[in-house]
């Protein structure tokens, strides 16, 4: 139990998976201009990382390592996390008309973000099981949440700001998560259970 | 093979993939603690651009147009798994240091960014120099921020101490945050000096087939494109439709003229037959009068 805590809270704030190890930027400097959208990306992300990692981890331990496929596992994650977007979109649509529509936009995006195959990868080369892979992908997502609802805060605060010319747009954002990821690097000095 | 020059030129400068497309930043930002792994990152995706490219362009009238995106993403996921194992076993030392980031090449969007908008339907040389201009202007990119964060990060470029003693390092950045503030020192640039990117040209990219520009895309641009493919398909049906429509016309018309023509002949062969019948009457009745 310690141990699967102390793994949510280094991949949620220690190694952000944005600010520190730069996976899902698209997104995150993309969907950040106003809270709400931000959070229903969180969301959205949240929920596919989490079912990806459980799907990748089994069939990576069921079918890759026992018939000595492993090598096969980034081409065979693309596909698989691919038809899974899909299917939860199409479950969500049929079974949960309310969190379709809050989160439906989102999930045809989430394809693409490099996000969800660098975490499916990472539990792999880490040799997580079940359980510790579901974990780490749900609290690195949480991690994607709370570093883009941050941002879509600051950005919303910027908006009647007094920007120099050549930095409005993209460049003042940049350096918004720049200053992001210093403060999120003061993290690293937690010494957790130590 | 002129066309071939300009491709390279054009992925080299024109359109280099990390000044002015902005695309593929992940990598950019990840990747670039140093020169030497900057260009490790660039040449590796290069060769995979390179041969997904041929691949592409070779098979482009094989895959059905429906299942292209994932035919495409098993042609790059493939390459990108044959190049990592090389990388395992001849340069282990880059492998270690680029780690998560080789199979993550598979979803950089340049690759599939470059299937779709070229090589999906040019010829196989031209593709390959698309790749090879692309590969090459994204190499570029990274060196230059790569040669830029270890010099004022570690004083250093390739490894080689180039700045005085007296120069304290500033370890910020080689560190993640360090990379935020160099692509945003460049974009400002771009910005303040007019140069041309996808920040700073509104709706320029559109040659790409998503608009090119990764960093304020939210999927609107994705779906208005998919609208504007159905719609030309759409209008492309309907030509095709009536097409075959007046082709069906002109067949009809074309068989009943035939048809008409046919029965003047047997008209006008009656006609004959008549007339003659009638002119061996007139010369029997001739006779008989005789």
């Amino acid at each position: 139990m310690k141990e699967l805590l102390l793994i949510a809270l280094g991949s949620a704030l220690v190694n952000n998976v944005v600010l520190s190890q730069f996976l899902g930027l698209c997104p995150f400097l993309g969907v950040s201009k106003k809270i709400k959208t931000a959070a229903g990306m969180g969301a959205a992300v949240i929920f596919v990382i989490t079912i990806a990692s459980a799907v990748t981890s089994l069939i990576y331990d069921g079918i890759l390592v026992r018939f000595d496929l492993d090598y096969l596992k980034t081409i065979v994650f693309i596909l698989v996390i691919a038809a899974l977007v899909q299917l939860v979109e199409m479950v969500l649509k049929k079974t949960s008309p309310a969190l379709y529509s809050a989160l439906g936009v989102y999930l045809p995006l989430i394809t693409t973000n490099c996000a969800v195959l660098g975490i499916a990868l990472t539990n792999v080369q880490n040799g997580y099981g079940l359980l510790t892979s579901v974990v780490n992908g749900f609290a690195t997502a949480a991690g994607f949440a709370i570093s883009i609802i941050i941002l879509a805060g600051i950005r919303e605060r910027m908006e009647h700001s007094d920007i120099p010319k050549a930095f409005q747009g993209m460049p003042i954002v940049l350096i918004a998560a720049g200053l992001m990821a210093i403060a999120f690097s003061g993290f690293a000095g937690l010494q957790i259970g130590g | 093979m002129k066309q071939c020059m300009k491709q390279l030129w054009n992925g080299l400068f024109k359109e280099n993939p990390t000044f002015v497309l902005m695309l593929g930043m992940c990598p950019t930002l990840a990747t670039t603690t140093s020169a030497s792994n900057a260009i490790g990152m660039g040449l590796t995706t290069t060769v995979v651009l390179v041969l997904s490219n041929m691949l592409i362009s070779m098979l482009r009238k094989v895959i059905p147009d429906k299942v292209r995106i994932p035919a495409f993403i098993v042609v790059i996921a493939s390459f990108v798994t044959i190049v990592e194992f090389l990388l395992k076993a001849y340069l282990p030392g880059l492998n270690e240091s680029l780690g998560i980031y080789i199979p993550l090449i598979v979803v950089n969007c340049i690759i599939l960014g470059r299937a779709e908008a070229f090589a999906s339907k040019n010829k196989v040389l031209p593709s390959a120099f698309d790749g090879i201009g692309m590969g090459l202007g994204f190499t570029l990119g990274l060196t230059c921020i790569g040669v830029f964060r270890e010099l004022l990060g570690a004083g250093e470029v390739f490894g080689i101490r180039v700045m005085p003693a007296s120069f304290e390092p500033l370890a910020i950045f080689v560190m993640a945050p360090g990379a935020f503030f160099v692509l945003a020192m460049l974009t400002a640039l771009q910005n303040k000096f007019k140069l041309k990117s996808a920040t700073n040209v509104p709706g320029g990219m559109d040659s790409l087939a998503c608009g090119g520009n990764c960093a304020s895309c939210d999927g609107k641009t994705c779906s208005a494109n998919h609208a504007v493919l159905a719609q030309i398909k759409e209008q492309k049906a309907a030509e095709e439709a009536a097409k075959k429509e007046a082709a069906k016309q002109e067949a009809l018309r074309k068989a009943a003229e035939a048809k008409k023509a046919k029965e003047a002949e047997e008209a006008a062969k009656a006609a004959e037959v008549t007339a003659e019948s009638a002119v061996t009457e007139e010369e029997t009745t001739g006779k008989e009068e005789a």
